[in-house]
Order: C-alpha cells, then sequence, then structure tokens
C-alpha cells in the first residue's frame, strides 16, 4: 500500500515500469521508429527543410536571374533546365524550397487552430452553439475558396503572410466538419460520461479525452491538407495574387504551366518536389498515429 | 430502515424535445421518465426492471445530472442536486457514482488502466501524488485485479476484467451511492456470477447503496432489496423483493414473472403473453399507460390513469383493479 514497502513486491518484469510516463514515451518513439516508411518519410523531409535552410547560401544565385536562352534542356551546365524566360529551374528550387514550406506549414497549422476549434466546440457543445459554427462554416463552405482567398488578397495586399492568412481562413470548413463529426460521435460512449461523473471539466474532456480518440482520420485529413495548401499557394502565384519577389515551387509550376509539352522539366520537377513533401508528411502522420494508438503497442 | 432516505427522487421528468416533423408543428415530446418517486435508504439495493426503451437507464442517468431532467427533485442526503451549480454538484460526484453496462466503451481505449482508476483522484484533487499511487494498488486488489495490470490499456482486458476496473474507478472516491447500470447484461453467465458476488461483496464491506437497473429477474432477485418495475417511463409497481416475486400485484409485473423460467414455478404454469410491443412514448396512450397490452383492460383502464398507491403496507401498485386480480390469482 505504500512506496517503504516497494522493495518487497517481488520484480514483476512485465510493465511496472511502463507504468512511469516517461518509459511510456519511449515506448511510443519505439514504435514511431519502428515504422520504416515513417522514419524515411523524416529522413526525407529533413533533407528537404535542410536544402531550405542551408540551399539558398550554397547555391547563390538568383532564382529571377535569366541565366541562359529559354526552355533549355537539363544539361551538363543546367542540370534541371531552364524555364520559359531562361531562369535556372534548379535555382528556383532552391530558392523556392524555404518560403513553400513555411507558406505550407503555417497556413495549414492556421486552418487546423480554425477547424479544430470550431468543429470540436461544435461537436461537443451541440444545440444551439452546433447550429451557429455550422451556418458559419457553411458560409464559407459555399463561397469558392479560391475566390475567397483572391479577395481576401486583393483588399489586403499581396504580402507573404497575407497568403498565409487568406489561405487558412479558407480552407478550415472540411476540417471543423470532420472533427464536429467526429466528436458527435465519440460523445455518445460511456467513457465520456464516466468522465462526467466523476466532474472532468469540458475544457479537459475536449482537450484530453475527445480529441485524442478523435485524432486518426484528423490527421490523414491535415496531411492532406498540406499538400492541398502548397497547390492553392501556386493558384494563387499563377494569379500573380503572391509576393513578386519571392519564389515558391507552386509559382514555377503555376508560371510555366503553358509550357509543359515544350519543357516538361521546368514544370515537372517542382511538382514531384511538392508530391515527395506531401508524401513525406504522409508517412510522418501515419507513424506518429500508429505510434499513439495503444492497440498497436505491444508485442 | 433509518428515518432519511439517503437518496430520494420525487416526481422526476426527463422529456426529450424531438424535431419538428414540419415546420410548423408543434415539437413533439418524448416522455422518457415520467414521474418517477422513490427512495433509497443507506445501505439498501433498489432495482429498477422493465423492458428495453421503458426509461430505466434515463431515469439513473438522470438522477446523476448526467442526462438533464425536465421535473422533480433528486434530495441526495437532504441536499437537491438538480438544484446545485456546476461547481457545488463537481463536488457532489465524489459521493455518487456509476458502472456502465458495457464495459468495452465505458474505458477510454487511451489510457491505461491505472490511469483510468486514478482519473477520479485527479480530477477531484484527493490526496497526494504517493496517496493517489497507494490507492489505485488498493483499488485493484479490492477488485480482484493485479496490481501489475495497470499499465494495459483495456482492450488488454477481458469483459469481466474491465468491468473490474469500472467498479474500482467507481470506488475511487468512495461514493456512498453507486447507480449499476445493467452491469453485468453485457457478460457472460460464469462472469455475471463473478461480478454481481464482487458487487454484493463491495456492498457489504463498504455499506453502499447501489440503484441497480436491469432487465434480468433472476439478477435483481439475487442482488436488491426492494424493486420498482418501470412501464413506459413510470413506476407500476414497487415492493420488497419477497412480496414482489411472490406476490405480484400489477398485471404487467405479472406477466414479467410469468416469464422467467425458474425451478419454483412448475411447468405447467401458465405464462402470461403480452400481445404486441411497447407503444411509442412520443405518442403514448391515455389513462393507464399498459392498457393496449394488458389482458385485464376495461373501459375506465382506457381513460383515466392509476395513480401509484401504497394499498398494502410497502407495496406500491399503481392498477385500479389489483385487488380484483388479487382475488382471481387467489382462486
Amino acid at each position: 500500500m505504500s512506496e517503504a514497502q516497494e522493495p518487497t513486491v517481488p520484480p514483476v518484469r512485465f510493465d511496472d515500469p511502463a507504468d512511469v510516463p516517461e518509459v511510456r514515451w519511449r515506448v511510443t518513439a519505439a514504435m514511431f521508429y519502428g515504422n520504416k516508411a515513417a522514419v524515411l518519410g523524416i529522413a526525407v523531409l529533413a533533407a528537404i527543410l535542410l536544402v531550405g535552410l542551408f540551399g539558398p547560401l550554397l547555391l547563390q544565385a538568383d532564382p529571377f536571374a535569366i541565366v541562359g536562352a529559354p526552355l533549355t534542356a537539363p544539361g551538363e551546365l543546367r542540370p534541371l533546365g531552364t524555364d520559359y524566360l531562361g531562369r535556372d529551374v534548379l535555382a528556383g528550387m532552391i530558392h523556392g524550397t524555404r518560403p513553400t514550406l513555411i507558406v505550407a506549414l503555417s497556413a495549414t497549422a492556421f486552418t487546423v487552430v480554425i477547424g479544430l476549434s470550431v468543429g470540436a466546440v461544435a461537436g461537443f457543445y451541440g444545440g444551439r452553439i452546433d447550429n451557429l459554427l455550422m451556418r458559419i462554416t457553411e458560409f464559407f463552405q459555399v463561397l469558392p475558396p479560391l475566390v475567397f482567398a483572391m479577395v481576401i488578397v486583393a483588399i489586403m495586399g499581396a504580402h507573404f503572410m497575407t497568403v498565409i492568412i487568406a489561405i487558412g481562413v479558407t480552407t478550415w470548413t472540411n476540417l471543423a466538419r470532420l472533427t464536429r463529426a467526429e466528436f458527435l460521435k465519440i460523445k455518445e460512449r460511456e467513457f465520456v460520461l464516466a468522465d462526467r461523473a466523476i466532474g472532468v471539466r469540458d475544457s479537459r474532456l475536449i482537450l484530453r479525452v475527445l480529441l485524442p480518440n478523435a485524432l486518426p482520420p484528423l490527421i490523414i485529413a491535415v496531411t492532406l491538407q498540406t499538400g492541398l495548401t502548397i497547390i492553392y499557394e501556386a493558384a494563387l502565384s499563377f494569379l500573380g495574387l503572391t509576393d513578386p519577389d519571392i519564389m515558391t515551387w507552386g509559382k514555377m509550376i503555376g508560371l510555366s504551366r503553358d509550357f509543359f509539352f515544350d519543357a516538361w522539366w521546368s514544370v515537372t520537377f517542382p511538382g514531384l518536389a511538392i508530391l515527395l513533401t506531401t508524401l513525406c508528411i504522409a508517412l510522418i502522420g501515419d507513424g506518429l498515429n500508429d505510434a499513439f494508438n495503444p492497440r498497436l503497442r505491444g508485442r | 430502515m433509518s428515518a432519511e432516505p439517503l437518496v430520494r427522487v420525487e416526481n422526476l421528468n426527463v422529456h426529450f424535445q424531438m424535431p419538428r416533423p414540419h415546420l410548423l408543428a408543434p415539437r413533439p415530446v418524448l416522455h422518457a421518465v415520467d414521474g418517477v418517486s422513490f427512495e433509497i435508504a443507506r445501505g439498501r439495493v433498489l432495482g429498477l426492471v422493465g423492458e428495453s426503451g421503458c426509461g430505466k437507464t434515463t431515469s439513473g442517468l438522470a438522477l446523476l445530472r448526467l442526462v438533464a431532467a425536465t421535473g422533480g427533485r433528486v434530495l441526495f442526503d437532504g441536499t437537491d442536486i438538480l438544484a446545485l451549480d456546476a461547481e457545488a454538484m463537481r463536488g457532489m460526484r465524489r459521493h455518487m457514482q456509476v458502472i456502465f453496462q458495457d464495459p468495452y466503451s465505458s474505458l477510454n481505449p487511451r489510457q491505461t488502466a491505472g490511469d483510468i482508476v486514478r482519473a477520479p483522484l485527479d480530477t477531484q484533487g484527493v490526496g497526494s501524488a504517493a496517496e493517489r499511487a497507494a490507492r489505485v494498488d488498493e483499488l485493484f486488489a479490492l477488485v480482484g485485479l493485479r496490481s501489475n495490470q495497470k499499465a494495459l490499456y483495456p482492450h488488454q482486458f477481458s469483459g469481466g476484467q474491465r468491468q473490474r476496473i469500472c467498479i474500482a474507478r467507481a470506488l475511487a472516491l468512495t461514493p456512498d451511492f453507486i447507480v449499476c447500470d445493467e452491469p453485468v447484461s453485457a457478460l457472460d453467465v460464469a462472469i455475471q456470477a463473478q461480478i454481481l458476488n464482487l458487487l454484493c461483496k463491495l456492498q457489504d464491506e463498504l455499506n453502499l447503496t447501489y440503484l441497480f437497473i436491469s432487465h434480468d429477474l433472476a439478477v435483481v432477485q439475487h442482488i436488491c432489496d426492494e424493486i420498482a418495475v418501470m412501464y413506459l417511463g413510470s413506476i407500476v409497481e414497487k415492493a420488497d423483493n419477497a412480496a414482489l416475486f411472490e406476490n405480484p400485484r400489477h398485471p404487467y409485473t405479472r406477466a414479467l414473472l410469468s416469464a422467467v423460467p425458474s425451478r419454483r414455478t412448475p411447468a405447467s404454469a401458465t405464462r402470461i403473453r403480452l400481445e404486441g410491443d411497447i407503444p411509442n412514448p412520443i405518442e403514448r396512450p391515455d389513462g393507464c399507460r399498459f392498457h393496449t397490452r394488458c389482458p385485464h383492460a376495461q373501459a375506465r383502464c382506457r381513460t383515466e390513469a392509476p395513480a401509484l398507491t401504497e394499498d398494502r403496507p410497502g407495496h406500491w401498485v399503481a392498477c385500479h383493479f389489483s385487488n380484483e386480480l388479487d382475488a382471481a390469482a387467489d382462486d
């Protein structure tokens, strides 16, 4: 009963040490690192992040400089060729990494915060609050996100931050609806009622009980959202509504779109970079999801 | 019985507003619990029995304020808990707990058994961290689990073990009163007996008071001191265990009891077959709620609802003709 007796308890080499939270984290980490796909995702994403951080220092070329003939095929001098204005595709990709990742991650974070909060509150409280929040969500849903984002950027000016805000404000609705649906489903389960019966407060119920149980579909939605954000940025770039002095992968694709059949390299390489980044995030998300799921643990 | 009951429910109502069938229609009202009153003395067990959907679970949840009651009073040790504000109710929850029917959905799959049992102590801020850990070990021992099972997750336990975790959680705050909402009906028969015996033993040792909700009359007969029979949101008969089983007075109770296979009833005993289904709780029949299925229904039953009256000491029944039926049964 008291800890003083602890040494006399026969050593049970089963799981008592795992009762210590710190060790439980180690179990989760071990699960994650045991997942080869997730580790690969981390490795590749880390490489992309390194390129974003240090690439511009190593390759100090101006991505907007015209360095050769337009639409030069990849060759010795220009490994990834040049685009329709004769700008180096490789320089564009390296210099575009950092802004692309910043836009993708911060706009997604923005979306997640709005979407999860709205969905969680609507699903948890139901009734009038739910009604009100869902009508607001529908209002945002019926506006085409791209057009709405255009309006925001047009009003607030084409700055880097504006683009992040515009994408975040217009794309949170799907996540809100998904969160709400999960919360509606989970709040009916008896363990939520049992937690109410012991007096758990609403805020804790939402954050520590319902949210962890709602995570699996949300993680997948968030990883898809990250890819979508990059595409939105590309669309805004294509329309000339992003900061003209900053190169991003999306902008490269958007501007070179019409030259795909003449110069596949000017579109394909940035496209592959987006694909790879999204794939890595999806793999990591999947790995985290499995690592936090106690059902997949042990044995 | 002591003078002041631990739990006293007066005219409890739980009515749900249903969505309008069309824009101009009034909202239909579902009368899940309608005018339920009972009291439970400290250390006693009241059984609440009835068909699925008769409102017994809703009654149990409403008196813990896990479902919002729309009327009535629930006096717990003299305090009307339906009138308490949220913070006072949080404190009150130490004294009243619940055990649910389905041990597969009443445990959070993302918490370990140890965390689940410790959660009530954490939530209510009982003792120091070391005292809580010690209490969890004590509770595990009390319900027959090994303390090295604390780090396991719910899916690693069997149904009976899971129900033991639920019981340990309910006992953590040393409550006086526990609502047992069909605690054994989701379990195998062999496990049912173990869990029932555990509940009996705990009730005895800790002087607990139970509201024991069940549809299984054999289980109720085994564990309860008093029994209330519910039909369509209301109590139709309430009596001591022995009185109810030996001398049921409401036609519905008679029908229920005649359906129980038992060693005592000879095989030749006639079974009372009820026709039809339980009526819709939104459009309930007028008069006696049971008249649509009652084999003895008469004109008066269709218009006038019988009150629950104590026409013999300790034996309450809501039927216009219970005395006549008694006479007929004795023949």
